[in-house]
C-alpha cells in the first residue's frame, strides 16, 4: 500500500467540539490573568488611584481643603511646626499648613500623569527605532545601535538635571525627559526580536506580494511585539514614577506649589524628625503604587508567556 | 586580545567626545545670559558691565570658537572656574571626588556580594523558607525609591536611636578615610545601605535565575558525580559560569549607580559631586555641570571596558576580537 493510499483509506477520527470553545492566545491570557489573585489586588488599586486621580477636585471639596490652601488656625503647632493628624487633618499638615491628604491625592494626578505619558512615549519612540534598527539591515543597524548603546550609557540622573536646568522645569519637559532617557531599552529589546521575526517565510511572501516596507514593519511584524512591548510598558510605569519623583524630590521636577509626592518628600527631610506623617504618607503612596505596578507587571508577563521565569515567586 | 582593546577605547573615546559635544550644545542653547546672571542687580545699572564680563568670559565668541577653547583648555586639564564660587572646577572636583567615590565603591561592593550570595542561597534551595525571604526582600527593595529608603533610614537609625540614647549613626556628613577610618565608615554606613538596597534586589533575582540554570547543566552533575564537595560545586562550577550575565549587569548599573549617588548625597548632605552639580544646576554654574558630566561619561566608558574585559576572565569561552 502506498502512502496515498493508506491516508486515503484511514478513517478520520470525529472529535465532538461542541463542548469546547476555541480560545485566542489574548483570551487564553486573560483567563490566566483574571485567575491571578495578584493581579486583580494591584489592578484594583491601580484603577482605584486613577479614580483617585480623576476625582482630585471633588475629593478636596469633600475633605475641605485645597491642595494650596493654608490653614492659619490648626495649620501649624505654636512652635511653627506641622500638626500631627487630627480631626482637622486626617494625615496631619506639611511645613505650611496644608492638608497632608489633600496634596498625597493631587500627587497622586501627577505620578500617574507624568509616569503613564513618559512609558508610553518612551515606548512609542522605542518600538518604531527598533523596528527601523532592526528591519533595514545591518548598515542601519549599526548606527542605530551605537546611538540606543550610547543612550543607555549615560549617566541620565545627571544629564536630566542639566536639561532641566537649561529648559527649565514643567511637566511637559519632566515627561520628555523620562521618555527619552527610557526609550532605548524598548529599541533594542524590539530590534532583537525585529532581527528574527524579518527572516520568516511569510515577511518573504508580503514582500514578494509587493507590500512596502512600511506595511510590513507595521502590519506583518509589529502585532508579534505587541506581548514583549506590552509587558515592558506596565514594566516602566513604576521606574517612570519613580524617575518622576526623583526629580521633584531634587527640585527640577514639578515646580511648588503645585504637590507631588517628590517635592512633599523633599519638604518633608528638613522637619521628619517632628513630622514623620509628612514623610510617610506621601512616601507609602509613592511606594505602594511602584509595588502594585511592578507585581502587575510580573502577572501580566506570566500570563503572556506562562515559560518565563516569575520575578516574584508564589 | 590588544586589538579588541584599542578599538573599544577607541569607541570610548568616540562617546567620550559625542557626549561633550551634546553637552556643549545643551548650554549654548540655553535661553539665560551668563554675565547677566552673574553681575545680579548691578546688570540692570550697567549695561556696559555686562559687555565686558560677556567678553571676558568668551561668551561673545562664535559657537565654534568657544568649543575649540573649551576643548583646548580640556586637553591642559584646565575645566575652568566656577560662575558661582570662583574657584577652579579642577580644586571642586578634586575635593568632592573622595566622598563620591568612598559612597559608590562602597555600595557597589555591598550589592554585588550581598546580592550575588543571597541569589545563590535562594538558588541552591528553591522555594525554602530562605528562597522565599530573599523574593520578599528582593520585591521590596525594588519598590523603594533610593530617596524614601534614605529619609526612612535616617528616621529610625539616626534620629529613634538618638532618642533611645544609641549615637551609633551621625545624621549626616562625612569623615576622610585618611583621617579616621572607624569614622569614614560610620558615616557611610547608612549612605552605603540606601544606595545599594535596589540594585542588590535585581542581582537577587539574577543569580537566583542564573544559578537555577547553569545548575541543571551537565557539567556540574558531573562535578557533583565526581564527588566534589558541595560547595565547591556551586562556586566553582556554578558561579563562575552565572556570574557572566551579571557582570554584564554591572556595566549597565554603573550609570544608575551615578543617579543614585546624587540622590543618596543629597539625602544624607553628602558634599559629593551629585550635590555639587545638583547646586551648580541651582546656581547655573555651568563649568561645573559640564564638567562632572563629562567625568561621569568617562567614567562609565571606561568602567564599560572593565567588564568587557573582564569577560574573559571570568568565561573561558569568550574570545575578544
Amino acid at each position: 500500500m502506498s502512502t496515498t493510499e493508506l491516508f486515503e483509506s484511514a478513517e478520520v477520527p470525529t472529535i465532538d467540539t461542541s463542548g469546547t470553545l476555541g480560545r485566542s492566545p489574548w483570551q487564553l491570557a486573560w483567563a490566566r490573568l483574571r485567575r491571578d489573585r495578584v493581579a486583580l489586588v494591584c489592578g484594583a488599586f491601580i484603577v482605584l488611584l486613577g479614580l483617585v486621580a480623576a476625582f482630585a477636585g471633588p475629593l478636596s471639596k469633600l475633605i475641605g481643603w485645597s491642595p494650596t490652601q493654608q490653614d492659619r488656625i490648626n495649620g501649624l503647632t505654636p512652635d511653627g511646626l506641622p500638626a500631627p493628624p487630627s480631626v482637622h487633618h486626617l494625615l496631619g499638615t506639611d511645613n505650611l499648613g496644608r492638608d497632608v491628604l489633600v496634596r498625597v491625592i493631587y500627587g497622586t494626578r501627577v505620578s500617574l500623569a507624568v509616569g503613564v505619558a513618559a512609558a508610553v512615549a518612551a515606548v512609542l519612540i522605542g518600538v518604531i527605532v527598533g523596528l527601523i534598527a532592526g528591519y533595514f539591515g545591518p548598515a542601519v543597524d549599526a548606527i542605530v545601535s551605537r546611538l540606543m548603546d550610547v543612550v543607555l550609557s549615560f549617566p541620565f540622573l545627571l544629564f536630566a538635571i542639566a536639561l532641566v536646568s537649561v529648559v527649565g522645569p514643567s511637566e511637559l519637559v519632566e515627561i520628555g525627559v523620562i521618555a527619552f532617557f527610557s526609550w532605548a531599552a524598548v529599541g533594542r529589546i524590539v530590534r532583537g526580536q525585529t532581527l528574527s521575526i524579518r527572516e520568516k517565510e511569510y515577511i518573504e511572501a508580503a514582500r514578494s506580494l509587493g507590500a512596502s516596507d512600511r506595511r510590513i514593519m507595521f502590519v506583518d511584524v509589529l502585532p508579534n511585539l505587541v506581548a514583549p512591548v506590552l509587558v515592558y510598558t506596565t514594566l516602566l510605569i513604576p521606574v517612570s514614577i519613580v524617575f518622576e519623583a526623583t526629580l521633584s524630590y531634587l527640585g527640577v521636577g514639578i515646580i511648588p506649589p503645585t504637590p507631588s509626592w517628590g517635592n512633599m518628600i523633599s519638604d518633608a527631610q528638613d522637619v521628619y524628625q517632628q513630622a514623620w506623617w509628612f514623610l510617610l504618607f506621601p512616601g507609602i503612596a509613592l511606594i505602594a503604587t511602584t509595588l502594585a505596578f511592578n507585581l502587575l507587571g510580573d502577572s501580566v508577563r506570566d500570563a503572556l508567556d506562562p515559560r518565563t521565569e516569575r520575578l516574584f515567586a508564589k | 586580545m590588544v586589538r579588541f582593546l584599542i578599538r573599544r577605547l577607541l569607541t570610548g573615546v568616540l562617546v567620550v567626545w559625542l557626549i561633550s559635544v551634546i553637552v556643549f550644545a545643551i548650554f549654548f542653547i540655553a535661553p539665560h545670559n551668563v554675565a547677566q546672571l552673574l553681575l545680579g542687580k548691578f546688570a540692570a545699572q550697567n549695561q556696559q558691565l555686562v559687555q565686558t564680563v560677556t567678553k571676558q568670559l568668551g561668551l561673545d565668541q562664535p559657537i565654534w570658537v568657544q568649543y575649540a577653547h573649551f576643548l583646548n583648555r580640556l586637553f591642559h586639564g584646565d575645566l575652568g572656574y566656577s560662575y558661582y564660587s570662583h574657584e577652579p572646577v579642577t580644586s571642586l572636583i578634586k575635593a568632592a571626588l573622595p566622598i563620591t567615590a568612598s559612597l559608590a565603591i562602597g555600595a557597589a561592593i555591598i550589592w554585588v556580594v550581598a546580592g550575588v550570595l543571597i541569589g545563590v542561597l535562594s538558588a541552591t534551595r528553591p522555594r525554602s523558607f530562605t528562597d522565599r525571604l530573599a523574593t520578599l526582600f528582593a520585591l521590596i527593595g525594588l519598590s523603594f525609591p533610593t530617596f524614601v529608603l534614605g529619609l526612612l533610614l535616617l528616621y529610625f537609625f539616626f534620629y529613634q536611636l538618638h532618642l533611645a540614647g544609641v549615637t551609633f549613626f551621625p545624621g549626616g556628613g562625612y569623615v576622610p578615610l585618611t583621617q579616621n577610618p572607624g569614622q569614614w565608615a560610620q558615616h557611610l554606613i547608612l549612605p552605603w545601605i540606601t544606595l545599594a538596597v535596589a540594585s542588590m534586589a535585581v542581582y537577587v533575582r539574577l543569580t537566583r535565575g542564573q544559578m537555577l540554570e547553569v545548575l541543571g547543566e551537565d557539567y556540574v552533575r558531573t562535578a557533583r558525580s565526581k564527588g566534589l564537595r558541595p560547595l565547591r560545586v556551586t562556586y566553582r562550577h556554578g558561579l563562575r559560569a552565572a556570574l557572566v550575565p551579571i557582570v554584564t549587569q554591572f556595566g549597565i548599573d554603573v550609570a544608575t549607580l551615578l543617579g543614585g549617588a546624587i540622590v543618596t548625597e543629597q539625602v544624607f548632605g553628602l558634599n559629593g559631586l551629585g550635590r555639587m552639580s545638583v547646586q551648580a544646576v541651582t546656581n547655573q554654574d555651568e563649568p561645573v555641570i559640564i564638567a562632572v558630566v563629562l567625568l561621569a561619561a568617562v567614567f562609565v566608558v571606561v568602567a564599560n571596558i572593565v567588564v568587557d574585559l573582564l569577560y574573559a576572565v571570568l568565561d573561558p569561552r569568550v574570545r575578544l576580537s
